[in-house]
């Protein structure tokens, strides 16, 4: 097998993956560094964001009025001394992303423009365009290539993490165009893999959005924490789920029903004014959002469309100018996709799953409690987005928690021996064994159907409300599915490019982390941000769920579930309000 | 929404059992808002396991899904097989190697995308305590357009020069380069500019245009092209008038 020594190996060329080798590299470049990932690096999924990055940034703002937003946002479920490490890092950042040439939108004046975003008191978002994501990816990516000790493996699929003397010590790869193994040794690994969106139906991301790392990390014993929240984005396209940013909200549109009613106004949001209001109405946090449209659905008040219940985006009145200028990808895609010119007619959207709000358990360093093991971005939990992420947390969730983690990691590399090469082979050789053995078995059960299934199962019993039966049937289901896809067939037996093989693969992956958010979800008996139940548990219980949920994995059966402390700093939890209602609770509890 | 039936033929290649390149023919139900992508997926699931293909993102933005389509350079994700009445032709980018099925060898491209210094070399130091340059409206809108390209290559399919002899730098890497090359923050096109006149260089390109024609994201790469060849032509007389440095 071939072998290669890295002192750091990173899954994953994403933003965090990127910018946690940038950071590995400045830190000390004497440190030679893998940096793996199934894809090109420019075809990560950091490239689809699209509405913007946040930082405070104005005079009249504060780092206290960004971590009041977040962990309300969250529903007080996240670690407050690491919500405040984060606020106060943004900023730098974004001006790291400037100075490395992310064309940042700009004021007449040369400085940086910011927007408003959902859940934000004041606007703080920093944005290219509405090709936020796509911006800073590229700019990421271009800049590492001036570091010689990045050295990348590019459309390397890593197919296993190697623990040894209980530490993290490497990984498993196989170079996709050869189908041959590669082992990658390494004195530290950082995840940076992405979340796990494509395990639900409708959703907005890639198909790369598998969840690998997550299912790596939590197959070696690394829990995986607070998995059942995930956030259904409120405007999406019918069917294909693809995202319509919540900047074309910040910018000023409207959601309206079938009635050309602002809707939004009846679920304690309002009231409805005319122009853009933060932290009310269209500019209301995601998961408030996505509930509204539920009970619109409910009530009978979506439009009834070819491609199923929608409501409408509105952003007639702001303009073709506006339109263009700040909001080109949105008229792109509504044009090429729906044949909607949004200047002219509203947008059909509906919400869709976009976020994995929990992922691997890592501290405020990035560290996860497996020694050598590192996360950063969407695949981790560091603990910053709780119950729901606010829109555009998670890109600045990138460059600052991939920082630390490359700086951590780089530390921990220079700080430890090597390990026992003989004994990270012998593990890597009977991986290969057993991954050559699922692509040679002749089963019976297609991928595709399983894919399918795991999909909807997910829909239906992990949605936007929930309840016990139909949870529990989807936890029944992907056990079923875990049991089925031992049978799975891979009909491509060959070793070039076999996307069959790798396509069974993520799907293993994807039945784990499908699993720890179903059962995470089934023992949460409360309603908290994007986990809201419909059998009698529909309130907050901070009493006995103001707690992180764990899930452990069990080699033959379901996760067993476990609960962690929450670290509360300076924010007690109070009544989660938006609206004239949120604004009445501010000035009640001196925030304001 | 009503289905019907398009025939895909569809470009095959697997070098441990094919000799050439060949069409696979595929029956395909599809309704008016899918893509050659999404038939190319339903292929995938449902009748052909063995068939690959990069995609990703869906939306046109990841750049993964450039293909020829009836001909001509096309993201599969945003093409749609409505347009095609009947039969529609997929087949592996133009002027790339094939890896297999409808998968190129990037190795080109990445290669020439190192070599253009894709990195701000800034005109001047500045600690991030300092805060962000600053840039007008004016200054961003004068590299803005290039910075938008995706990397999918589709205007390496349309380039003939391209074609014929591969050491050409090529339409994306030229606007990638004028795109630092035109950013104020930046001071190092005289370094880049070296590239341009190359050998490699722009003057390889015969102005066909095509290039710009294929972009989904309207970079305009024949312009970044044009603008370098008046550039590198100055800079050649200048050559002479005054002495050569390299990066100060």
């Amino acid at each position: 097998m071939e072998t290669y020594q890295a002192d750091i190996v990173i899954v994953g060329a994403g933003g965090a993956g990127l910018r946690a080798a940038i950071a590995a590299a400045q830190s000390d470049p004497q440190l030679n560094i893998a940096l793996i990932s199934k894809v090109y690096p420019m075809r990560s999924h950091t490239v689809a964001a699209e509405g913007g990055s946040a930082g405070v940034n104005q005079a009249h703002d504060s780092f206290d009025y960004h971590f009041n937003d977040t962990v309300s946002g969250g529903d007080w479920l996240c670690e407050q001394d690491v919500v405040d490490y984060f606020v106060r890092q943004c900023p730098e950042e974004m001006v790291q992303m400037e100075h490395w040439g992310c064309p940042w939108s700009r004021k007449a004046d040369g400085h940086i423009n910011v927007r408003a975003f959902g859940g934000m008191k004041i606007e703080r978002t920093w944005f290219a365009a509405d090709k936020t994501g796509f911006h800073m990816l590229h700019t990421l990516f271009q800049t590492s290539l001036q570091f010689p000790s990045i050295k990348r493996f590019d459309e390397y699929f890593c197919a296993d993490l190697l623990v040894d003397e209980g530490r993290a010590q490497g990984v498993l790869a196989i170079e996709i165009a050869s189908g041959e193994c590669t082992l990658i040794e390494a004195r530290s690994v950082i995840m940076a893999t992405g979340g796990a969106g494509r395990v639900f139906r409708e959703n907005t991301n890639g198909g790369i959005v598998t969840g690998d790392g997550m299912a790596l990390a939590y197959r070696h014993g690394v829990p995986l924490r607070d998995m059942e929240f995930v956030q259904y984005h409120p405007t999406c396209m019918p069917r294909t789920g693809l995202l319509f940013t919540e900047a074309c909200r910040g910018e000023g549109g409207f959601l309206i029903n079938k009635d050309g009613y602002r809707y939004l106004q009846d679920y304690g949001l309002g009231p409805a004014e005319a122009q853009p209001r933060n932290k009310f109405m269209e500019l209301g946090p995601r998961d408030r959002l996505s509930q509204a449209f539920w009970y619109e659905q409910q009530k009978g008040r979506t439009i009834d469309g070819p491609l199923g219940s929608v409501v409408h985006l509105d952003l007639r009145h702001l303009g073709a100018a506006v339109l263009r200028e700040r909001l080109p990808l949105i008229c792109e895609l509504a044009e090429d996709f729906l044949g909607v010119d949004p200047a002219r007619e509203p947008i059909p959207v509906r919400p869709a799953v976009h976020y994995t709000m929990g992922g691997i358990l890592v501290d405020g360093r990035c560290a996860s409690p497996l020694p050598g093991l590192y996360a950063a971005g969407e695949c981790s939990s560091v603990g910053i987005h709780g119950a729901n992420r606010l829109g555009s947390n998670s890109l600045a969730e990138l460059c600052v928690f991939g920082k630390v983690a490359g700086i951590e990691a780089a530390a921990f590399a220079r700080a430890t021996a090597r390990g026992n090469s003989a004994a990270l082979l012998a593990q890597a050789v009977a991986t290969e064994a057993k991954l050559r053995a699922m692509l040679n078995h002749d089963g019976s059960e297609r991928i595709a159907v399983l894919r399918r299934e795991m999909a909807e199962t997910m829909e239906q019993g992990c949605g936007i409300y929930r309840q016990h039966d139909t949870m529990q049937q989807c936890c029944d289901t992907l056990a079923q599915l875990k049991e089925r896809f031992k049978q799975v067939n891979i009909e491509d037996k060959s070793s070039v490019w076999n996307s069959d093989w790798m396509l069974a693969i993520e799907l293993g992956y994807q039945l784990e982390v499908a699993e720890a958010m179903a059962h995470s979800a089934l023992q949460r008996k409360e309603s908290r941000g994007a986990h809201q139940r419909l059998d009698g548990f529909e309130r907050r219980d901070d009493e006995n769920y103001l707690k992180h949920s764990l899930a452990l994995h069990r080699p033959d059966g379901a996760p067993r579930i476990e609960y962690g402390a929450v670290n509360i700093t300076k924010s007690q939890p109070a009544v989660r309000a938006y609206g004239a209602a949120g604004l009445a609770a501010e000035k009640e509890s001196g925030h304001d | 929404m009503t289905e019907q039936i398009i025939r895909m033929e569809v470009m095959r290649y697997r070098p441990e059992q094919d000799e050439a390149p060949w069409l696979q023919s595929f029956d395909v139900p599809y309704s008016d808002d899918m893509s050659v992508l999404q038939g190319l997926n339903y292929i995938k699931d449902e009748l052909d396991e063995s068939l690959s293909f990069r995609w990703s993102c869906r939306m046109a933005i990841c750049g993964s899904c450039g293909m020829m389509v009836d001909g001509v350079p096309k993201l599969a994700c945003k093409t749609f097989l409505r347009d095609y009445p009947g039969t529609v032709r997929v087949e592996a980018l133009h002027h790339f190697p094939i890896e297999r099925d409808l998968v190129v060898v990037l190795d080109d491209f990445m290669e020439k995308l190192e070599r253009i210094q894709p990195y701000i070399i800034p005109r001047q130091e500045q600690a991030l305590s300092e805060g962000e340059y600053l840039q007008t409206p004016t200054q961003l809108e004068r590299y803005a357009q290039f910075s938008s390209c995706i990397n999918c290559l589709l205007c390496y399919a349309a380039c003939p020069q391209y074609g014929l002899d591969s050491s050409f730098l090529g339409p994306g890497a030229i606007a990638l380069l004028h795109r630092y090359n035109m950013d104020s923050r930046d001071g190092a096109s005289e370094q880049r500019m070296e590239l341009v006149a190359a050998e490699e260089g722009v003057f390889h390109c015969t102005a066909v245009g095509y290039c710009s024609e294929v972009c989904p994201k309207h970079v305009d790469p024949a312009n970044a092209v044009n603008l370098n060849k008046t550039r590198a032509a100055g800079d050649y007389f200048l050559r002479f008038a005054k002495p050569k440095g390299r990066c100060q």
